[in-house]
């Protein structure tokens, strides 16, 4: 439906290029209905990809929902095992792999390779009128396998009426300009690449394809495509503004408007740093989960300059904090015994709203009776609304029965002039059942005490909060998505004397 | 008439129009479009059904339609000659206002 409605009103608009090749929106339809015949008459129950950002993503993508069967995008860089297994357990499935990524594989039976060769070349030869309207809003229509740091991976599923919920609820149609430009470099497998696709669609905004981050190449395309519009986790600016500091104006980009942000904890002092590299560009932070169909909170480039330029203490924080609930979601912050709590108390964050999903494959319905899902956050808003993330749930440190969020313990470690980066975890104690451990990155050519960090972290916090354990590393374990894998550094820890 | 609930889709009987119920209180409603009550999926136009020029001033694609009170609201997925109206009365574009987007 809503590529449809793009290719009804501005189909010749280009809807997507990738290094030389491009499709208007006209022959993105083309395109997505052949695939979807060729997904129907196959009978498979799904259409998985195996890809770096390209074409075949949103092909794939309208193609899943032409054919009413669910999007499978798969993550490239699991191992060969878990790619197999992940692939055995949503067939008979039909993949889309262009970048022969499948030839690692064995292929399971049932897996159908489909025939990727004639995307956006050869003009369609079969009559281009649409399948059967593939029209009830119950069905699936993505499903995201988690990252599966704790077990087997969880399948989370996305139905239409969800999707369709978070489109309508955020962008207007046909709002973008002619000369709007999206860069894409999160990859496809993410949420954060599918809304992008979708949003971008929706409202008529060109989307740039980069296939694999890498941050040259993402400041050579923001000005060859004089790109409008990026979104980046906090990982990709740093390396963007280090790329930058190496060959400052190298490549100017007059042309960007608006960055936004999220996927994980961005740092303060990298969003200061941000808003002074891009001056003049508007900055906004999108919290959000697979199983909330992208963004349910934002804090906006208003937001943004508001903080950046108080003198209150209260206000200049809010650079920190995530934002405030889209119109459409409620949020509460409730204690472990369900009550709700108010402003400045720390508990459990839970969203309510029609593009929340909270579903997995198997298990069903995760939301509770009332329709509220359990982000497994934890966190607290202010008297304004505005939440403050203090980390997962499960990542808490319970130390002699105080809980002690690692979030304020790495800010703390952050602000000191030696440190680059820093991540706090719990470490099994005799004594408190749990300590504090901290891994910490010093910057290059600094040199600094374990005492005098403690001493630090001591002025800024209470005493429960100075770690004990100490390792120093040349940089953190971040999984591709820029998530700190923290139980490599707690193992790592746990093997000190 | 006819349960109208959000997430239903509805085409016209008389032009091109279609549209996607966003919002809608319990219950049923006469949805039309040029005049003539519109079709589910699957459902065939009356035989006598034509465009009444008393309801010819057209739909927008992507444009949100409201009631007075803005109990309904309805998306339009595909424009046309009809104009769309609730219970007899006509319905009216709604003020596009800015939407937060991350994306």
């Amino acid at each position: 439906m809503l590529l449809d409605m793009a290719a009804d009103a501005f189909g010749e608009r280009i809807a997507v290029t990738c290094a030389q090749r491009a499709l208007t929106y006209t022959a993105l339809r083309s395109a997505a209905r052949a695939w979807a015949r060729q997904l129907a008459r196959g009978g498979f129950s799904c259409a998985a990809l195996l890809d770096t950002n390209g074409l075949e993503a949103p092909v794939t993508l309208f193609a899943s929902a032409y054919a009413g069967v669910p999007y499978v995008p798969l993550n490239y860089r699991l191992t060969r095992a878990e790619l197999e297994e992940l692939l055995r357990r949503v067939a008979p499935a039909w993949l889309v792999s262009a970048s022969a990524q499948h030839e690692r594989l064995v292929l399971p039976a049932n897996v159908t390779l489909a025939d990727v060769a004639s995307l956006g070349t050869a003009p369609h030869t079969e009559p281009d009128a649409p399948p059967e309207p593939p029209s009830d809003p119950g069905a699936i229509a993505i499903q995201l396998f988690t990252s599966g740091t704790t077990g087997t991976p969880k399948a989370a599923v996305l139905r239409h009426e969800n999707v369709v919920s978070y489109i309508l609820g955020s962008v207007e149609f046909g709002a973008a300009g002619e000369e709007e430009a999206a860069l894409v470099a999160v990859p496809p497998y993410h949420i954060a690449g599918i809304s992008a696709v979708l949003s971008s669609t929706y409202s008529g905004r060109r989307i740039v394809m980069l296939p694999s981050f890498e941050p040259a190449e993402w400041l050579r395309l923001l000005a060859r495509e004089k790109i409008t519009h990026a979104f980046v986790v906090p990982t990709m600016l740093v390396r963007i503004m280090d790329q930058l500091a190496q060959e400052p104006g190298a490549a100017p980009f007059p042309a960007l408007r608006a960055i936004a942000y999220g996927g994980g904890k961005m740092p303060l002092a990298v969003i200061e740093r941000a808003l002074q590299v891009f001056a003049g560009v508007d900055f906004t932070n999108a919290y959000g989960l697979t199983e909330t169909s992208a963004t349910v909170c934002l804090l906006s480039p208003d937001d943004h300059r508001a903080a950046a330029a108080s003198t209150d203490a209260q206000v200049r924080r809010r650079l920190a904090s995530v934002g405030r609930p889209l119109p459409a979601i409620e949020l509460e912050v409730r204690d472990a015994a369900g009550r709700t709590l108010g402003a400045h108390e720390s508990g459990l964050v839970f969203v309510r709203g029609a593009q929340v999903a909270g579903e997995y494959r198997g298990a069903g319905s995760v939301l509770d009776g009332a329709g509220w899902f359990a982000t497994q956050d934890r966190g607290w808003v202010d008297e304004e609304g505005y939440l403050f993330l203090e980390g997962r749930a499960d990542d808490v440190i319970v130390r002699g029965g105080e809980n002690i969020s690692p979030g304020e313990i790495e800010e703390a470690l952050l602000a000191h002039p030696a440190v680059a980066d820093a991540v706090a975890v719990g470490v099994p104690s005799d004594e408190w059942g749990e300590a504090v451990g901290a891994a910490v990155v010093l910057r290059a050519g600094a040199a600094v005490t374990v005492e005098s960090l403690q001493q630090w972290v001591r002025e800024r916090l209470r005493s429960s909060r100075v770690p004990e354990r100490w390792v120093f590393r040349a940089q953190l374990p971040y999984n591709e998505m820029g998530k700190v894998l923290r139980r490599v550094v707690r193992a790592e820890l746990e093997q000190q004397p | 008439m006819r349960t109208i609930k959000p997430g239903l889709r509805l085409k016209s009987a008389v032009c091109s129009t279609e549209v996607m119920v966003i919002r809608a209180p319990a219950g049923e409603a006469h949805l039309g479009c040029g005049g003539a009550e519109m079709l589910a999926t699957g459902e065939a136009a009356p035989a006598q059904a034509q465009l009444d020029p008393a309801h010819a001033t057209g739909s927008l694609i992507g444009k949100r339609y409201v009631d007075a009170e803005e109990r309904f609201e309805l998306l339009c997925t595909k424009g046309g000659e009809g104009s769309l109206s609730l219970n007899g009365a006509s319905l009216s574009v709604k003020q596009a206002k800015a939407l937060p987007s991350s994306d």
